[in-house]
């Protein structure tokens, strides 16, 4: 008796270990962690890890090649590139958490709902999603930060407008699959209110689906808060943000090829990591795997 | 607690216009307080949806329901729960994949402000022959007849007077579904629930319900009493034909 409590209480841990330990099993996906831990670290710990301040000018360096003090070399306004990354990190992390917390909410809501309710309320909300759905989403986060004004708040708010419709599309065909299950109707006949049935019963049943998409949408973010960067509609300088370094560094590009290459391949790093990390969820949340485990 | 129901032209027809599909062309019917009332025949005969009817899942239909004299249409949502509640036929798919026995029985208490979950939980699970342990468990860690147990526990919790079974032996073993239909007739015995059972099984009508009526294409074409089985005396040529089918078979074995 006493040891079922206690088997209980950390059953959201228990679960969380276990599904840590099936993604360690693959590769790929223990890859995906593994980049992920280091950023979540060097974004944590960037004062310490970075050996130099990320605005500090040296005149004297300018366009230095990598060794000689500057692991990843200097930039054209002699800027340790190697701490502008670390710092870089910490920028990134934000606009990914600040999208996923805004999208993933937004689209969970309204995708349960109008998959739920469907009817009019349906038709209403899919149609705004077709429209959002209808633009290229780079071009659309273009258009809304050139009407906000450019800048990396403006950036994250755009990209969270444009990322929510893929989410939303989901849940609501995720809830279209067992709105009419059984389990529902048993909530129904005890008197459970539709919201009561969409957050209780429905939500967790969308849960998995939509966290899954959520990572791999994370390496589209990084993407296009790069490509904003880049295009200079994001973080605006001297902010060490990794698309933006690349923007700058482009003019450079032939002669010093440490400027693009080291922000490039940490985007690329990343935007990988949350890939395989987004393949290796769908797998250890996926029922069938359940018994596996 | 018992109640009686009445079902008066009952029919319901699903789909617009010209393609409408009519499914109940006017079921009437009326069931004593304490009564197990069985509802047979062929799949695609309309039983469940008189189930899902009365129970208001789906509420576009006409007629008149009476449960205990009081129209179903005007009893508010939260008494209606508390005068009927449904088992359905699947377990598999009646309880909610993520949520623990605790929940799906702390839900409706939660929802109808009960107070003493606690005790509430424990006798209702004891009520059908489940440990209290269980309280903790997840569906997929029961069996089938275990998950039917809990979803039977799910709809006394409520205490309600009538309980809508719809089918809820079928996606059972044999020697399960004897369990469950003890269960549910001792069940009777001690509360007094009025039960409406849908089944394809007359061996169950013959062992559960006081009267049946056999459905063909959406409407009832006799009522008969449970003797009526044995010697098969229906009246009706598919009523005769049905039984007699059913007595063959249990010939056979």
């Amino acid at each position: 008796m006493t040891a079922l409590p206690a088997s209980r209480l950390p059953a959201p841990l228990l679960a969380a270990r276990n599904i840590l330990t099936f993604l360690l099993r693959s590769p790929t996906s223990a890859f995906g962690l593994l980049v992920l831990s280091i950023l979540i670290l060097t974004a944590a710990f960037a004062p310490w890890i970075a050996t130099h301040d990320p605005y500090a000018q040296d005149l004297n360096n300018v366009l230095q090649a990598p060794g000689n003090g500057h692991l990843f070399g200097a930039d054209e306004l002699g800027r340790d590139i190697f701490s502008r990354l670390v710092w870089g990190a910490r920028i990134t992390l934000t606009i990914i958490f600040l999208v996923s917390i805004v999208v993933g909410p937004i689209g969970l809501i309204v995708g349960t709902t109008s998959g739920y309710l469907g009817g009019r309320i349906d038709t209403v909300m899919m149609r705004i999603t077709d429209i959002f759905l209808s633009f290229p989403s780079l071009i659309l986060s273009l258009a809304f930060v050139a009407a906000l004004g450019p800048s990396l708040n403006n950036a994250i708010i755009a990209i969270g407008l444009t990322a929510w419709p893929p989410i939303a599309r989901l849940a609501r065909a995720e809830t279209m699959t067992f709105r009419k299950a059984d389990y529902i109707a048993a909530a129904r006949l005890q008197g459970a209110s539709p919201l009561r049935i969409i957050v209780k019963s429905i939500m967790p049943m969308c849960l998995p689906s939509v966290l899954i998409r959520l990572t791999l949408n994370m390496a589209t973010v990084i993407l296009t808060a790069a490509g904003l960067g880049f295009l200079g509609l994001g973080a605006q300088p001297p902010l060490p943000e990794w698309g933006a370094m690349i923007a700058t560094g482009r003019r450079y590009m032939i002669d010093s090829w440490w400027l693009v290459t080291f922000p490039g391949l940490s985007i690329l790093c990343v935007s990988l990591a949350f890939n395989l990390l987004g393949d290796g969820l769908r797998d250890a949340l996926d029922p069938k795997q359940m018994n596996r485990r | 607690m018992t109640a009686s129901v009445a079902i008066q032209d009952l029919s319901i027809s699903f789909g617009h216009g010209p393609d409408a599909v009519k499914v109940l062309p006017g079921v009437s019917f009326s069931v004593k307080p304490g009564e197990c009332f069985g509802l047979v025949g062929e799949s695609g005969s309309g039983k469940s949806t008189v189930l899902r009817c009365v129970s208001m899942l789906t509420d576009f239909w006409t007629g008149k329901v009476e449960i205990g004299g009081r129209n179903v249409r005007d009893v508010p949502l939260k008494d209606r729960c508390r005068l009927l509640q449904m088992v359905f036929q699947d377990p598999y798919g009646s309880l909610h994949p993520r949520q623990s026995v605790r929940t799906v029985l702390a839900e409706p208490l939660r929802i109808h402000g009960l107070d003493d979950r606690e005790a509430r939980m424990r006798r209702a699970l004891t009520d059908v022959g489940l440990p209290v342990e269980f309280l903790d468990r997840f569906p997929h860690q029961l069996s089938g007849g275990q998950r039917q147990r809990v979803a039977i526990a799910r709809a006394l919790i409520l205490e309600p007077a009538v309980l809508l079974l719809d089918e809820p032996t079928s996606a059972l073993d044999v020697s399960v579904q004897a369990e469950i239909l003890n269960l549910l007739a001792r069940l009777r015995e001690e509360r007094g629930f009025t039960y409406i059972m849908v089944t394809h099984d007359l061996a169950v009508v013959d062992h559960m319900c006081d009267r049946f009526a056999v459905m063909l294409h959406g409407e009832i074409t006799e009522i008969l009493p449970r003797e009526a089985i044995a010697g098969n005396g229906a009246t009706h040529p598919y009523a005769r034909q049905l039984i007699a089918a059913s007595l063959e078979y249990e010939g056979q074995i």
